[in-house]
């Protein structure tokens, strides 16, 4: 059988065909009651989170949410989180944190949303404030790209003790189409950057930034999600009880790429 | 002719980098030509004005002079000077870009750390390069800025950076993402340990390096004029279909919403950072 090309991967991470955020957080956890708002400004629908329970156990969880159909998605902004996307999600770790629940975030999106609000009201200073607040937090933290890593966007949820990616997911600094207009001046020419850019999670997994790839076998059906739910149960247990989880947390970004780097005269 | 260097890059957000044809510019012209007056002003007298124009118009500059002239004399210690990152990704046409990028601007990389005193007050500093790929975020710039704020920490000094940057560098895909990850926790760090670091925006600052150092410092400054923002201009554009706004993303319109302390001018910034800096003491 033919290897999936990296931009075919691209195209299948993009599908609407896909589970959506929303989809994760009502197959694989109990009793989810959704918490709006960021107490700045808004409530972003880009955005989901709250409380849950998984097998019991109580977490907050987390998502990017795209939508299914074209009212969805128009709804959801097709999944660009605002700056009050970021700071509910932020709002919502920080109170994971004073309560001692574990983070769960569930990563969808093409990228932060560009528009004139978006810049008006800091998307940049929303984002830069996660990485910074997530780098911190006492209590675990597990993302999962499950379709588009779209850069900054994506990252500002994934500062995580565990970073997974589904087989079919995505993970860029840009948009293939965009590093070849910018690069290339011809957008036809995203296959080419889409192998250049590493972006697959083979890719990920190869360059540290991520520590686990997910089958994507029965993807949506029940079996997928209630796999999906042990694997976290499992891994929470594991993260709870490492006194070292903030260090280990700065040790495994702190090094990535810095082996690439060298001292030259 | 001396337009050409005024052109803004097509897309200020991961710009590939033009720098090597601006430095060959520099080098030809007697004379340029304010962008905001429009009159030429020989460069001799740019120089002794810290390329800053009669009018107020702040010029680019470069790294190293930019640190000649705003540290005491000969104060600046470079830190972690040689390194610098190969092609991790093998990005086509990137070791060529690297090379040609090496030779115009006599840099390895895009941002230059160390030590400095101004007015005699001690402390980190990085200075990023917009002639080096327009200050793009890969490896080693990243590696770099969390080395010096590490450093910063064992000694505990305070941090004082200047951005200026097209955001994360493309050619070195997810690496150099990973590097806002990095720096920020780094800033973390270094901040938890109660020591101050004050960034000061300088034209253009943007993308990831928006969204991760440039906005977590303690006292955000910018240039007068600086484009401040993440997404570029252009493709906000192309995105909504909507006109912008007037002065939109510039320092000012950036400090009306409340994302800045202040807007310093170059002539000035020298004492008023170290007047920061002596108020900070012992914090």
């Amino acid at each position: 059988m033919r290897k999936t090309t990296p931009y075919e991967r691209v195209k299948l991470a993009r599908s609407t065909d896909r589970p959506t955020g929303l989809d994760y957080i009502q197959n694989i956890f109990q009793n989810f009651i959704e918490l709006h708002g960021d107490r700045r400004f808004g409530d972003d629908p880009a955005v989901v989170g709250g409380v849950a329970r998984l097998n019991g156990t109580p977490v907050t969880v987390i998502a990017i949410e795209k939508g299914h159909n074209a009212r969805e998605r128009g709804a959801r902004n097709f999944g660009s989180p605002h700056p009050e996307g970021y700071r509910k999600a932020l709002r919502l770790m920080k109170q994971a944190d004073k309560f001692g629940r574990p983070v769960i975030c569930f990563v969808d999106t093409s990228g932060a949303y560009c528009g004139i609000g978006a810049e008006e009201r800091g998307q940049g200073q929303a984002i830069a404030e996660n990485l910074t607040e997530m780098s911190t937090l006492c209590v675990p933290v597990i993302s999962l790209l499950i379709g588009e890593g779209g850069s900054g966007g994506a990252l500002a949820l994934a500062v995580a003790d565990r970073v997974w990616m589904l087989e079919n997911a995505v993970y860029s600094v840009i948009s293939p189409e965009g590093c070849a207009s910018i690069l290339w001046k011809d957008a036809k020419k995203a296959e080419t950057a889409a192998a250049s850019l590493k972006l697959t999670a083979e890719d990920a997994k190869r360059l540290g930034v991520i520590a686990r790839i997910l089958p994507e076998t029965e993807l949506g059906r029940p079996p997928f999600f209630r796999a999906l739910r042990e694997l976290l149960a499992e891994e929470l247990t594991l993260l709870a009880h490492d006194p070292d989880l903030i260090n280990k947390r700065y040790d495994r970004f702190r090094r990535i790429g810095a082996e690439l780097v060298k001292e030259t005269v | 002719m001396a337009l050409i260097n005024f052109i803004k890059p097509k897309n200020q957000l991961e710009e590939g980098g033009r720098s090597a044809a601006i430095v060959q510019q520099d080098a030809l012209e007697p004379e340029k030509t304010c962008p905001n007056c429009r009159k030429a002003i020989p460069l001799s007298r740019l120089w002794s004005r810290d390329l800053v124009c009669p009018c107020g118009y702040h010029f680019r500059m470069k790294a190293r002079q930019r640190i000649a002239s705003l540290t005491d004399k000969d104060s600046f210690r470079e830190l972690f000077a040689g390194l610098r990152a190969e092609n991790p990704l093998a990005f086509p046409g990137y070791t060529e870009k690297q090379e040609a990028v090496r030779a115009a601007s006599g840099e390895r990389e895009a941002v230059l750390c160390g030590t400095a005193s101004l007015e005699g007050e001690s402390c980190c500093l990085f200075v990023m390069e917009s002639y080096f790929m327009m200050g793009s975020m890969g490896t080693a710039v990243g590696e770099k800025i969390t080395r010096l704020f590490e450093y910063a920490m064992e000694r505990r000094l305070p941090v004082i950076g200047y951005t200026v940057s097209g955001g994360a560098r493309m050619q070195e895909g997810l690496l150099s993402l990973m590097q806002m990850a990095k720096t920020s926790a780094a800033v973390k760090r270094h901040s938890d340990a109660g020591l101050l670091y004050i960034a000061v925006l300088t034209d253009p600052t943007t993308g990831g390096v928006t969204a991760s150092f440039a906005m977590e410092a303690d006292i955000i400054l910018a240039e007068p004029g600086a484009t401040v923002g993440f997404a570029g201009a252009r493709v906000i554009e192309q995105t909504t279909r909507k006109t912008l706004p007037k002065g939109f993303q510039k320092a000012e319109f950036v400090l009306a919403h409340g994302f800045l302390d202040g807007i310093v001018p170059r002539a000035g910034q020298r004492s008023f950072l170290a007047e920061l800096l002596r108020l900070h003491k012992g914090g």
